[in-house]
């Protein structure tokens, strides 16, 4: 393996500064980002982060990288394509709860069971914050909305256990409370082999008045000072589930296995982009053979 | 000039296309033209196929309305096909499993019932029983026989269609088309003269591997779908192809990531194409408007089946203009081109990922069932290797120092901008579905600015001023001092440049016009060109005459007429001739349910209630009777016996069933 040589973080200095609340969990998350981008040594050329649409998905324009903002939703297709295309890049998607959970969640379970070479940060507030404050997929059971004035009466979606159960090869919860763990835990998606998704607790400061700062400094520990053994699967679902007075933050599950890009044959040769465009003359003429 | 057409009839799972790529292949190879259609349905086994395959020494546009010879596999189709043979025909069946009824057989056509047990008896001997699929093989004999294709070429056709299964397979099936040529041969007249075979190979395909093929010798490099027909065989292809033309193929969960990856890819830097029916373009079209604004290449094929909603899966149709033409909210530059027929599908296809890259927009290449699926040789010519790639502006490397500020989308007279890819160093940039500024930066938010905003819009519409341009304007084909202009588009070219000749040799002087280029659209040229025909009609396989009405808007000019079908299948040379001449008597298109029509009308009924087990035999015009209209009264017949089978009424204008009893029936 080759030596990684880190950058510091303002590498990735965005060209405008973000616009979100003051106070907005997705600053964090945004820090911890490009600290794990630092960590990872990836040059701001070969770094590609992608979103959908909503306030944490605004990500992209805030960072030195290239970006794709793309729709609400498709952020993990999108990346799929530019990760096939170049798998040279080193590809970090970034979203919303809404974004990814709810209108994406069908993307996002294949490209975990493909497990995908990628890695995805989910700012997960628990609400539509860009839509000014509707029920999300995570939106806790009970809670008023201004979509669930009586308060929301569906269960919430567990992400740890679906990204589990689906296929991804590495899951973790972060918090933007917990800078430091959460620019390791995107640092060990980045460089591990295949699907990681990162849940990441980032309060919506505005529309989120139960699922507070507070309201997670009272409750996480930190997997890793409990000595935690991440590799077993079904330890990991039980993790998973874990919820109320104690939340874990960490990496909740990782194994190693094939990537979709290990197996796809044409990227034997190298990166796509970097492959010769057209057709060799006996090859075209062979096409035009088995036709006649 | 000589040319046949030979029908092949039965169920699906029959193994009717295998028997007419050998017939379709066989008259390839010897130089002769050949165009197949295939009206199936969308059933696994079961349900009626209906495979006309029409040979020519000249090139021949599509399926046309006659019917030489047919080779019918089951009774249903024997009924239904044997009274369609022309006159010197012949129907060619397997004797030992079907009864052709005398009274089907029009006037001079000959009857081959092939006694397939007794003939096949020396091959099953040294090969074992055969396979109820291998009496095709026999029946395509006999046609070989009496349309003096002869055996050789043939037979080397099942050598390379049976190289991968060995020696043996091969001696079989070369041994089951013998048997039925030397038995047609001493029981039947051959029913073409002599032909003259120039040998000059040409390839049969689709339009679809046109299309696929197109985007390989293009440099395409990534292709994603989810199945849909009619466009399944993009991906199909694309899959057996992938490693040796190296596309990374895709199968996605839904169209919304077809389309998605198409452009994730695109924005990565490489040539990439998805492809779908109208359903799913459906679900691709919000990411359309994102290829238009983030001003990604993409090329997107939309194959046309019937609709609305799942529609006609498996049947044609050309209703999705529409829908290609307002994909996606909000304004944009987008190409839309449908190309006419298979050589054109390969040609526009290598053109357009050159256009994409060139003017950075999303390309739709709409085409429709019948393009996509019907077979058809082609010059070999047509699939031209020297390819010329073009990438348009694309950036590689960047001096900051030299060359200022990496500009994404900066803002030129020409409209284009540079594009990079990832992995160049000092162009970091957003590819953004908010509006932004030259530099990429949002103009939707925090920063608004109008004028930003007016001048990114210009930027972007400039791009379609100067791709119309490059782009030739459509002409007319034909006799310039036409009495009357067919407009037409994609696969109904074909049908529409023969009515012509038609029409011409009928007297009434005919040209057509096909569109090819839709949007951007050579406005002024058509205007002028249609301003000077006497009468415009147009031809289309649809209901609403969805061109005549585009090219209303963008020139004000209206048609005199318009041709439509919208039952599924394609349009034919004869029946355009004889709506055009109606529309020039003025006649008003009769809708009613014609004696056809109600004999069919009734086949789906005694399909669908008594397993087929009757057959209409009769239709019968009556008044009203106190149904409100007019009504067909329709005898049924057991299929079997030809016992009387019971009665069906069918009305007339709305083609209401009304009565729909089985035996006893009180005689009158
Ligand atoms: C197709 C579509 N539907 C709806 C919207 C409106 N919309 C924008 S963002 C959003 C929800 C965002 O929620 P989330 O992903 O959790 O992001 P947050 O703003 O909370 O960070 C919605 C519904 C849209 N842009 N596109
Ligand atoms: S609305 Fe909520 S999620 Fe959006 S920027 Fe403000 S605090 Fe953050
Ligand atoms: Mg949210």
């Amino acid at each position: 393996m080759a030596t990684v040589i880190e950058l510091p973080i303002e590498t990735y200095k965005g060209p405008v500064d973000p616009d979100w609340c003051p106070g907005c969990g997705d600053f964090g998350v945004l820090r911890s980002v490009q600290q794990a981008a630092g960590k990872c040594g990836v040059h701001p050329k070969d770094l590609v982060v992608v979103s959908g649409i909503g306030c944490s998905s605004n990500l992209p324009g805030f960072i030195h990288a290239y970006g794709i903002h793309s729709l609400h939703g498709r952020s993990v297709p999108v990346a799929t394509g530019a990760h096939l295309a170049n798998t040279d890049l080193k590809v970090v998607i970034t979203g919303g709860d809404g974004d990814g959970y709810g209108i994406g969640v069908g993307h996002l379970i294949h490209a975990m069971r493909r497990n995908l070479d990628v890695t995805y940060v989910v700012m997960d507030n628990q609400i539509y914050g860009l839509t000014t404050g509707q029920a999300s997929p995570t939106t806790a059971k009970g809670m008023k909305t201004k979509s669930t004035p009586a308060g929301n009466f569906e269960s919430p979606l567990n992400p740890l256990v679906l990204a589990i159960t689906s296929g991804a090869t590495y899951v973790a919860r972060g918090f933007s409370g917990e800078q430091k763990q959460l620019g390791d835990l995107i640092a060990g998606g980045i460089a591990h082999k295949g699907f990681a998704l990162i849940d990441v607790f980032s309060p919506c400061v505005t529309y989120n008045k139960v699922n507070t700062y507070p309201y997670f400094k009272e409750r996480v520990y930190k997997l890793e000072d409990e000595g935690y053994d991440p590799t077993d699967f079904y330890k990991a679902i039980e993790k998973a589930y874990e919820w109320g007075d104690r939340i874990p933050l960490g990496v909740v599950y990782k194994t190693e296995q094939e990537t979709y890009e290990d197996n796809e044959p044409v990227l034997k040769k190298g990166p796509l982009v970097k492959q010769k465009l057209g057709l060799p003359k006996n090859v075209h003429q062979e096409l035009i053979d088995e036709m006649i | 000039m000589q040319e046949v057409t030979i029908g092949i009839a039965g169920a699906a799972g029959d193994g009717l296309d295998k028997s007419g790529d050998t017939l379709a292949k066989t008259c390839g190879r010897l130089g002769l033209h050949v165009y197949a259609y295939n009206s199936y349905q969308s059933i696994i086994r079961g349900g009626h196929i209906w495979l006309r395959v029409r040979i020519g020494d000249k090139k021949v546009l599509n399926h046309g309305d006659n019917l030489n010879a047919v080779i019918c596999l089951n009774q249903d189709s024997l009924e239904r096909h044997a009274p369609e043979v022309n006159e010197g025909g012949v129907i060619i069946f397997n004797a030992d499993k079907l009864k052709l009824d005398p009274t089907l057989v029009p006037k001079g056509v000959q009857s081959l019932g092939l006694p397939m047990k007794e003939i096949c008896k020396e091959v099953e001997a040294e090969h074992g029983a055969l396979q109820p699929i291998m009496q095709n093989t026999v029946a395509v004999g006999a046609i070989l026989a009496l349309s003096k294709l002869g055996l050789e070429e043939a037979s080397s056709v099942m050598a390379d269609t049976f190289a991968h299964k060995g020696e043996k397979v091969i001696n079989l099936n070369v041994s089951l088309l013998k048997v039925g040529y030397e038995y047609a041969l001493k029981n039947a007249k051959e029913f073409t003269k002599e032909w003259t075979f120039s040998k000059k190979r040409r390839p049969f395909l689709t339009g679809n591997e046109a299309i696929a093929f197109g985007a390989a010798a293009a440099g395409c490099k990534f292709y994603s779908a989810y199945p849909m027909t009619p466009a399944s065989t993009i991906l199909h292809w694309m899959a057996n192809h992938a490693t040796k033309v190296d596309i990374c193929v895709k199968q996605c969960e839904d169209e919304l990531s077809v389309i998605n990856m198409a452009i994730g890819a695109g924005i990565g830097g490489v040539r990439s194409m998805c492809g779908t029916a109208g359903g799913g373009f459906a679900l691709m079209t919000e990411a359309i408007g994102m290829a238009g604004i983030m001003e990604v290449p993409v090329v997107c094929v939309e194959v046309q089946r019937g609709g609305p909603s799942t529609g006609l899966p498996t049947k044609t149709e050309q209703g999705d203009l529409f829908q290609v033409y307002g994909a996606s909210q909000g304004e944009f530059p987008k190409l839309i081109v449908a190309p006419r027929d298979i050589a054109d599908c390969y040609d526009t296809t290598v053109n357009v990922f050159n256009l994409a890259e060139k003017y950075q927009l999303p390309v739709v290449l709409i085409t429709d069932l019948l393009l996509s699926e019907h077979p058809e040789t082609v010059d070999p010519e047509a699939f031209y290797s020297d390819v010329k790639i073009n990438r348009g502006e694309l950036v590689t490397e960047w001096n900051p120092e030299k060359q200022g500020k990496f500009k994404r989308f900066k803002f030129t007279d020409s409209g284009i901008s540079p594009r990079v890819y990832p992995g160049t160093e000092h162009c970091n940039y957003v590819s953004a579905t908010d509006d932004h500024d030259e530099e990429s930066i949002l103009i939707s938010d925090m920063f608004t600015s109008p004028p930003i905003r007016r001048k990114i819009s210009e930027k972007r519409f400039r791009k379609m001023e100067n791709l119309l341009k490059e782009l030739p304007a459509p002409k007319l084909e034909g006799p310039a001092d036409a009495d009357v202009t067919l407009v037409c588009w994609g696969s109904t070219s074909g049908v529409v440049a023969e009515a012509a000749e038609l029409l011409t040799a009928q007297g009434v002087k005919t040209n057509f016009l096909v569109i090819k280029w839709i949007v951007p659209f050579h406005a002024k040229e058509v205007q002028e060109l249609l301003a000077k025909a006497k009468k415009k009609i147009s031809v289309e396989v649809n209901y609403t005459s969805q061109m005549a009405r585009y090219i209303k808007m963008e020139t004000g000019v209206s048609m005199d007429g318009h041709v439509n079908r919208y039952d599924g299948e394609p349009l034919e040379p004869k029946e355009v001739a004889g709506r055009v001449q109606d529309i020039l008597k003025g006649k008003k298109i009769d809708l009613d349910v014609s004696e056809d029509d109600a004999k069919e009308m009734a086949y789906h009924y005694l399909r669908t209630h008594y397993a087929e087990k009757l057959r209409p035999v009769r239709a019968v015009r009556e008044s009203a009777n106190g149904q409100g209209e007019p009504v067909w009264n329709i005898e049924l017949a057991e299929r079997v016996t030809g016992k009387r089978g019971g009665k069906m009424k069918i009305g007339v204008h709305t083609g209401a069933t009304y009565h729909f009893e089985k035996e006893p029936v009180e005689s009158k």
